[in-house]
């Protein structure tokens, strides 16, 4: 490794290092606005400006390898200087051409307390100005519903431009015009049509984009920061809730290697307003005359226990949602063998995933991050784009980073990366594994293959011979082999997988969630967040969730539960990780966390739980499943499960694969209650039309 | 003064036709297939040998900027880009050499390309030069007409030539916005390294020549290295056109020796200084980006790299932009500055927000509306915009400003002290603390 001497200090670096990385590795500290280690090198801000021993002039640190550097004349190694006079004078010059047209607009600026010009500013720059001309004025943008823009304040750092461009593969970000004119904006003004759009205000250095719907809400320094897990999708994306009183302002990301980098989505980032909407905040009991009317917890309880009480067991049911934490469904279990029932689903939209044939049968096996590892992907009934975000920009990631072969099954889509669109139904996939199409060849020559299988491909009457065919051609391609488990089931619901986890599903002679919810079937359903489903009319519906939702309309007794945000819970992701969330509000008026109303009502029906706190319940649930006790570690799963699958078989439809996500910005309660995830989903709506014109 | 017998650019002024017949008549072409049988190494070492510097401003030795290109191929082509977007304010040199005798230019490129293992040149003409377009292309049809070049060549080489349109902007000169510009990018400057020589255009090793430099390598190779080595001055060597404009009797495009002494340069060619010699005032002797020189200091000088460099400017171009005591000074350093403002391309910052603010001070300098602390801190800014950008843009807007306040602070001072004499309604401002 080539040495390098920073400030009288030696280092050995790696020689792809740039200069400012070896700095950093030297512990000097480089300002910066345009360089971000995500996006492409730009290297136009200059502010990470050193001098460099023997070279006429100052380098931009960020652009300049190592392995650019010339050794002294006798031999020594190159010298950099961080904190020299030309450094300093060189920083300080590019500050103040920075600040000459930058507003003096902090005290109103959004962007205030977390702005790294301010932050910059005060540590590298000088305290006056000697700019005496006006300051260009620049006019504002719309760029969509997410994103506010101050172009004023644009310092032209082209971090929004790259990663629009980089990470999220919409070319809608761009800049006109040239010299002190240039100006940052969509074509036409028309709104940026990516699902990680607002991650340009995380990125702005300045306040030039800033989040539209969090504008003038709080100042970070008033903020209480709680780091917690997301629900929206099935990625588990670190998330950072931030709080001011009981309410929650916004979420940021927080950087997770391996699931989400840095970024989120903007359903992740903007259903805020939807955790304040629509609140069940107290009991409702629906009485004689067919209205909901406001109730107290005992009279809830009560209107629940009359229910139950002296009903067949294999009558009574309970489905759980797409938002549950995993201690959640770990007490309605319970509850349910309390009370003698076996008629258990978390499967709402009916997926044919069976966790008996094994865990590597129903999770991501190969790991978000291994994505960057494959060199062929066949995508199975699924629109990564909308239904896991931050897996497509990993496969995008993949993608740019060199030659991979992706092969799509399903619906047609603009993935952002290039792909073979193979067919649109199963008898493509048969054709695939029968080696009776192009794109097999590719397959098999592949090493690390991924075959993704999505929840369209699933949630169908075939389902179940389509995942066993679709396991076969794991086995035909060589997704399996030591090492490398290329079988990919991709979730679209956070609950999923932690419910498939603990045995959420029909036990012996049990019923389906579809079964429980048809006419006549069940006497009492108890409907745990569960949302997505229709109970027929006849059975006594118990709705134990956040939101006046479809559930909440359907039901008979209303129990208020806690949000994600409210609560400590568990959950495991797509790749079987799981994950702590942990409480950054409390939940409205009489809401109450959901395992603990689950254990309340389970002494009033005479099948007491046997936890009276989180930690007891945590505890019987680990001592079952100890792998949920391993905070983001994931568990392999044994590769077994998807040979016993691929046995399984069945007879496969003919009907083409359709996306579970109709409308990517309305998918569950909390989105539902949100008026900015109505606005982007009418904008999409929109466009779409527009498109079919 | 050069001899007649030693022009390279014989039809410099259009009087004969720019046509192949006319071109073989006066030299071009001829013998080309013995220069390309002598190989890559003879070419590079005669270059090298004729001390040619480039002639697009900086003045790089152009037979080691061919050596640099890689010797084995690694699988990717070798191509060789020619600059002929010549956008600096007071250069027409190459404009004539297109339009007159673009043959020896194809000649040239053919050479270049034998010599970098290329096998396609592309030319990157400036938007506004139509008339030179399409006088260009002519000449490359004949010249594919005539089997001189294309896939079966007579030379035995294969190699292919395509003309770009550039739109007029003037950053796409600097080499790297030009690759951009070529690859239907938008035309900002690169960071360098890598250099183009390893990832140039579309990631191949890559050379960018001026046109003048091009257009005379077929010439220096039938005469040999040694005979333009021995025109001009040391280290200083060969022709060179020169483009006189400004306050001269007859503004002309003349190739003359390097190292003609300036004063010689005019009288010879230009009928002098209008007025005479007492009325001039200052010379920009390269092109507007250099800084300008006191006619008394430049007068008896030498017009080459070295001397002029030693006068704190530089040759550039050869774009001598002649000024008499009529001229306002501080006004044409403004316009200069209002050019370089327009023409940034807005990327990196010093650039960006130092072009707008040196010409707003610069201008109202030329009011006189300003004060005289201003001075030292315009060129303050001046030095914190040279040698901090990507691109020489930047160092191209700051030198003009330089060489100003370093000959003209006298008059930047009376300036203000007649507007200071004066009441005025519109006061200095002072920025809002």
């Amino acid at each position: 490794m080539p040495k390098i001497i920073v400030d009288d200090i030696e280092v050995d670096v790696p020689a792809e290092y740039t200069l400012l990385q070896a700095c950093e590795a030297a512990g000097a500290e480089i300002p910066r606005f345009c360089f971000h280690e995500r996006l492409s090198i730009a290297g136009n801000c200059r502010m990470c400006l050193v001098e460099l021993k023997g070279a006429p002039k100052p380098v931009a640190s960020c652009a300049w390898g190592v392995k650019d550097c010339r050794p002294g004349p006798n031999g020594e190694p190159p010298t950099v200087y961080t904190k020299s006079a030309s450094t300093k004078k060189a920083r300080e010059g590019v500050m103040e051409f920075l600040l000459i047209n930058h507003p003096l607009d902090c005290p109103i600026c959004d962007q205030g307390g977390e702005c790294d010009l301010q932050d910059q500013a005060m540590a590298y720059g000088v305290d006056s100005t000697r700019f005496h001309e006006n300051k260009r004025a620049v006019e504002d943008k719309y760029i969509g519903p997410l994103v506010k823009t101050w172009m004023n304040r644009c310092i032209h750092c082209t971090r929004c431009v790259r990663f629009a461009t980089e990470v999220a593969g919409v070319p809608d970000l761009g800049a006109i015009g040239r010299g002190e004119d240039m100006e940052i904006t969509t074509y036409l003004e028309k709104a940026m049509g990516s699902e990680l759009q607002s991650c340009v205000a995380d990125l702005c250095p300045v306040g030039a984009l800033t989040s539209k719907p969090y504008a003038y809400n709080a100042r970070p320094w008033e903020l209480t920061k709680t780091e917690s897990i997301d629900v929206m999708d099935a990625v588990g994306s670190a998330i950072r809730v931030d709080t001011r009183g009981r309410e929650v302002m916004r979420i940021l990301p927080r950087v997770n290697e391996a699931i989400n980098e840095e970024w989120i989505t903007d359903k992740t980032r903007h259903i805020v307003d939807g955790l304040r909407r629509q609140r069940l905040d107290r009991p409702y009991v629906r009485g004689a005359d067919g209205r909901l009317k406001p109730a107290s917890w005992s009279e809830a309880f009560a209107a629940i226990a009359g229910a139950v009480k002296g009903k067949d067991p294999s009558r009574i049911g309970a489905v759980a949602g797409d938002l549950c934490a995993v201690e959640d469904m770990w007490a309605l279990k319970g509850l349910m063998q309390g009370l003698g029932s076996a008629n258990l689903d978390c499967r709402q939209d009916g997926a044919a995933l069976d966790p008996a044939l094994g865990r590597a049968g129903y999770v991501f096996n190969p790991t978000i991050q291994g994505i960057e590892e494959a060199d062929a992907i066949l995508i199975v009934g699924a629109n990564p784009r909308i239904e896991a975000s931050l897996v497509n920009v990993r496969i995008r990631k993949r993608w740019r980073q060199g030659p991979v072969a992706i092969g799509l099954i399903g619906e047609a889509a603009n993935l952002t990366y290039d792909h073979a669109y193979l067919g649109a139904g199963p008898q493509t996939l048969q054709d695939l594994v029968d080696c009776r199409h192009a794109f097999a060849e590719t397959l098999k020559a592949a090493e690390r293959p991924i075959v993704i299988v999505g929840q369209g491909a699933l949630a169908r009457p075939d389902g179940a011979a389509v995942l066993s065919l679709a396991a076969k051609a794991a086995q035909t391609f060589g997704a399996i082999a030591d090492g490398w488990n290329g079988f990919a089931v991709l979730h679209t619901a956070a609950a999923r997988v932690g419910g498939l986890d603990i045995g959420f599903v029909p036990g012996e002679g049990g019923k389906t969630a579809a079964e429980m919810c048809a006419p006549g079937a069940m006497d009492v359903v108890w409907l745990l967040g569960a949302d997505e489903i229709e109970v027929a009319p006849g059975a006594f519906v118990v709705y134990q969730g956040t939101h006046g939702d479809r559930g909440a309309h359907r039901a008979d007794v209303i129990l208020p539960g806690a949000a994600y945000t409210e609560k400590n819970g568990l959950y495991v992701n797509t790749e079987g990780r799981p994950q702590f969330g942990y409480r950054a509000a409390f939940p409205p008026g009489d809401a109450r966390e959901d395992w603990a109303i689950l254990r309340a009502v389970s002494d009033v029906l005479g099948a007491r739980l046997p936890f009276d706190t989180l930690a007891q319940l945590r505890q019987g649930l680990f001592a079952a499943h100890p792998h949920l006790a391993e905070d983001e570690r994931i568990t392999p799963a044994d590769p077994a499960a998807i040979g016993a699958l691929a046995a399984r078989g069945g007879e496969i439809g003919n009907a083409a694969f359709t996306s579970p996500i109709a409308d990517f910005y309305l998918t569950n309660p909390i989105a539902r209650a949100s008026a900015i995830m109505a606005e982007c989903s009418a904008l999409a709506q929109g466009a779409r039309q527009e498109a079919a014109e | 003064m050069l001899q007649d017998k030693d022009r390279i650019f014989t039809n410099l002024y259009g009087f004969h036709s720019p046509g192949l017949e006319a071109a073989r008549k006066r030299g071009a072409w001829d013998e080309t297939k013995f220069l390309v049988d002598q190989g890559r190494e003879w070419i590079i070492d005669e270059m090298k040998k004729s001390n040619l510097r480039g002639r697009g401003g900086a003045g790089f030795p152009t037979g080691l900027k061919w050596s640099f290109m890689p010797k084995q191929s690694d699988g990717r082509p070798h191509y060789l880009v020619v600059n002929a977007d010549e956008s600096e304010p007071g250069t027409c040199k190459d404009r004539e050499i297109m339009r007159h005798d673009p043959h020896l230019l194809i000649e040239g490129c053919l050479l270049a390309c034998v010599a970098m293992g290329a096998h396609a040149a592309y030319i990157y003409i400036r938007g506004e030069y139509i008339a030179e377009r399409e006088a260009l292309q002519r000449a490359i049809d004949e010249a594919y007409e005539a089997n001189l070049i294309g896939k079966d060549n007579v030379h035995g080489w294969p190699f292919d030539c395509y003309l770009a349109h550039g739109a007029g902007a003037y950053i796409c000169g600097e080499e790297t916005a030009l690759l951009e510009s070529l690859e239907g990018k938008k035309g900002m400057p690169r960071l360098k390294p890598p250099f183009p020589a390893n990832m140039g255009l579309w990631g191949c090793p890559t050379t960018v020549n001026n046109v003048e430099s091009i257009a005379v390598a077929g010439t220096i190779l039938r005469r040999g290295g040694a005979w333009f080595a021995g025109l001009g001055r040391p280290n200083n060597h060969g022709t060179k056109l020169f483009c006189v404009s400004g306050h001269v009797d007859k503004p002309c495009n003349v190739e003359e020796e390097m190292g003609i002494p300036f004063r010689e340069l005019i009288d010879k060619h230009c009928g002098g200084i209008r007025g005479g010699w007492d009325n001039l005032k200052c010379v920009i002797p390269g092109g507007s980006s250099v800084p300008l020189v006191p006619g008394a200091e430049i007068a008896d000088a030498p017009m080459d790299f070295d001397t002029l460099r030693g006068l704190g400017s530089g040759l550039g171009t050869a774009a001598v932009i002649v000024m008499d005591q009529s001229t306002d000074i501080i006004r044409a350093i403004a316009r200069i500055s209002y050019f370089y403002k327009h023409e940034s391309c807005g990327q990196c910052t010093p650039c960006r927000e130092g072009t707008g603010w040196m010409w707003r001070v610069v201008s109202r300098m030329a009011e006189g509306r300003a004060q005289k602390r201003e001075i030292d801190m315009l060129l303050e800014v001046t030095k914190q915009v040279e040698g901090h950008t990507i691109c020489a843009l930047g160092d191209a807007a700051a030198w003009p400003i330089q060489g100003l306040i370093r000959h003209y602070r006298h008059e930047i001072e009376q300036r203000i002290d007649e507007y200071a004499a004066n009441p005025h309604g519109d006061p200095v401002r002072v920025a809002a603390e």
